[in-house]
């Protein structure tokens, strides 16, 4: 039975965690993210036996992440911008010894220390690997409190499916604002063991061994030979993007995550002065929905692309259109987030009137 | 050991110079022990580790352990323990090793689980990931090798190199004045009410060697009372960045690091102290 409740997006997700049968917890608090350790603290181990553990850094915790996940078990953490960047030689073992894992990234801004306001300058550093060398983290982005919940059981089964790290990149204001959401049913937690796991030796196999130590440049090139296989994989079978009203649009906005929301609402005051305007909003940011923006390309005369940075997806967005029709960037920076009459404006002088 | 060495040819497969046509089972008095695989130590003649895996393996068939027991290798000449330890194992990033033996155990609280850690990885980039552990008490088993040295980078100075001695980035000899004092994080650790059981060992002599495994298979056994972390240094050689013979390294150990690491129990379950 399904259950409707008014909840904040970080205690959306870790009910969520709990629910999805998620063995182990292990982070760091900060703000705008510290909800998500605090809910699992109060509720977890007496509803399902969850371990959670609060560690004495964001680089142990990466590190208990890598070492649990290493047994075969659901285990996360989340934190946000600063965090994230200290976790970043953590999860480049993680991905390339293909390991699953859920990793929350509630966006704040920056650089340095910067704001605990919301932000979405973590793009880069979220989407193209952000660690040392070629690794892809899959990466969803939830735009209301309800995907905050659905999100963190779809990582977990992409994880599996994939043996691959999943990060969920959100930012502040979703991490806060109270929306309602409708829990899914709550998940057994249980063992699925398929053989790679470290977690004891019988007599009938022989060791097993997580490591992303491969000393010879030639063993060292088919590892990543694989990997990049896998991602093409991941490219070809899982990425999720939202349409709305494109249709019939001359121009489109887009933007990932909460942006997509407000880039919404510019769309539709855009229509209500007659202007036909689509949103395409990417759920997964890797995969990014690179063939949509192409397709669309032929068919409308501009995109603005919206984001809570300096333009980061832009350049995919740009990428994907190779060069077909205009692609313009609106953003605020440092915390700040767009207003929808901002967006439209942005839209008219930037696309609409440099389309005329 | 040097980085470089392991790249050269097939080590791990090469076993033709064993030649297992004069070996008959009556003559055997010693045999390898089945917890160790088949391949050839990487490490140099006569140093501390080869003899400390040998050992950790014989305690884990002894103890009739295998199938229970994970091991965390660390980043540091021992970086390939997996190579040679017949357990499950996961190689950790440079001074992670005991973080990651937490996410282990903290999900799989019945097993064995221990880490094995250099002095640059365990007591410099790891010091934060140590004290935290010994200090939350994770019932682990921690096997630190100190041989006052960054072995595998080639010979650059650690947190535990004596005051004087020569390293390639204390050419000099460790100035305490602008270096610091060698740390010793094993008596730091022992203060903490987190550990259990900690104790100093070596193995260059046969008598030290016995003490040695003793100790680490104390150290597996108090696991199963989940009462704190175990803690065992082992002061070791490194003959090829010390630019010694193994044997001129085993004298210079004795006269020059043991008067400052002194070996013995530091702290044991039964509140004993020497
Ligand atoms: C983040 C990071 N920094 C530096 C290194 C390079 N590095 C590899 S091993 C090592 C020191 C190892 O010394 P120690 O822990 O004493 O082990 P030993 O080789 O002496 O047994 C260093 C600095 C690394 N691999 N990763
Ligand atoms: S002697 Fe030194 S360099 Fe050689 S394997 Fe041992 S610790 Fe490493
Ligand atoms: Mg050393």
């Amino acid at each position: 039975m399904s259950e409707l409740k008014l909840m904040k997006g970080n205690e959306a997700l870790a009910e969520a965690a709990i629910r999805a049968g998620c063995d182990a917890y292990f982070g760091y608090p900060i703000t705008p993210q510290s909800e998500v350790l605090e809910y699992l603290s109060r509720e977890a181990e007496a509803r399902t036996g969850m371990t959670v553990l609060q560690a004495e850094s964001e680089i142990a915790s990466i590190n208990m992440v890598y070492g649990a996940a290493g047994t075969g078990k659901k285990i996360m953490t989340s934190s946000s911008s600063p965090g994230i960047s200290l976790m970043q030689e953590g999860i480049s073992y993680i991905a390339c010894a293909e390991l699953p894992c859920l990793i929350v990234n509630v966006n704040r801004g920056g650089p340095g220390l910067g704001t605990i306001q919301p932000a979405q300058s973590d793009y880069f550093q979220s989407v193209k690997g952000g660690g040392h060398g070629d690794y892809r983290l899959i990466v969803l982005a939830p735009s209301t409190v309800q995907e905050m919940s659905d999100f963190v059981k779809l990582s977990f089964e992409l994880a599996f499916k994939y043996r691959n790290p999943v990060m969920i990149l959100t930012d502040g204001a979703l991490g806060q604002m109270m929306e309602k959401v409708e829990f899914f049913e709550q998940q057994p937690r249980e063992d699925i063991i398929t053989g790679w796991e470290t977690i004891g030796k019988p007599d009938d196999r022989p060791s097993n061994v997580i490591t992303s130590l491969h000393i010879q440049p030639d063993k060292m090139e088919q590892i990543n030979i694989h990997l990049q296989k896998k991602y093409k994989e991941i490219e070809e079978n899982e990425i999720r993007v939202e349409m709305i009203d494109c249709e019939d649009a001359d121009y489109i906005i887009t933007g990932y995550g909460l942006v997509a929301r407000i880039c919404q609402k510019a769309a539709q005051m855009a229509r209500e002065k007659g202007l036909k305007v689509g949103v395409i909003r990417p759920i997964t940011l890797f995969p990014f929905p690179y063939e949509t923006y192409f397709n669309i390309a032929d068919k409308v005369k501009g995109i603005l692309d919206v984001e809570m940075n300096a333009g980061q997806m832009v350049e995919d967005v740009t990428l994907a259109v190779k060069g077909k029709i205009p692609v313009e960037f609106y953003g605020r920076m440092g915390g700040m987030v767009p207003t929808p009459e901002e967006i439209l404006e942005a839209l008219e002088q930037k696309i609409i009137g440099g389309a005329k | 050991m040097n980085e470089k060495a392991l790249i050269d040819d097939e080590h791990y497969e090469n076993t033709t110079l064993r030649d297992t046509t004069v070996i008959q089972p009556e003559n055997i008095v010693y045999e390898k022990p089945k917890t160790l695989k088949d391949a050839d130590f990487h490490y140099c003649p006569g140093c501390a580790h080869s003899v400390v895996h040998r050992l950790i393996a014989e305690v884990i068939e002894e103890m009739g352990i295998q199938s229970e027991v994970i091991g965390v290798a660390p980043v540091g000449c021992a970086v390939f323990a997996y190579n040679y330890l017949d357990v499950d194992m996961t190689e950790a990033a440079h001074g992670r090793a005991s973080a990651v033996a937490t996410g282990i155990k903290r999900v799989l609280p019945d097993k064995y689980v221990f880490s094995y850690q250099g002095d640059g990885d365990l007591a410099a980039i790891g010091t934060g990931e140590t004290i935290h552990t010994c200090n939350r008490g994770e019932n682990i088993l921690f096997i630190f090798i100190n041989n006052g040295i960054y072995g595998m980078t080639g010979g650059q100075m650690a947190p535990t190199t004596l005051p004087g001695m020569k390293s390639t980035t204390s050419p000099f000899g460790r100035d305490v004045s602008t270096m610091g004092n060698p740390l010793k994080i094993t008596e730091l650790i022992a203060a903490l009410p987190g550990t259990y059981y900690v104790t100093r060992q070596a193995v260059f002599k046969p008598g030290l060697v016995r003490k040695t495994k003793k100790a680490i298979q104390k150290g597996f056994e108090l696991q199963k009372d989940k009462k704190g972390t175990c803690f065992i240094e082992v002061v070791a050689n490194c003959p090829s960045n010390w630019k010694m013979t193994p044997l001129e390294s085993n004298h210079w150990l004795e006269e020059n690091m043991l008067p400052f690491y002194q070996l013995g129990d530091i702290k044991t379950p039964n509140g004993s102290n020497n």
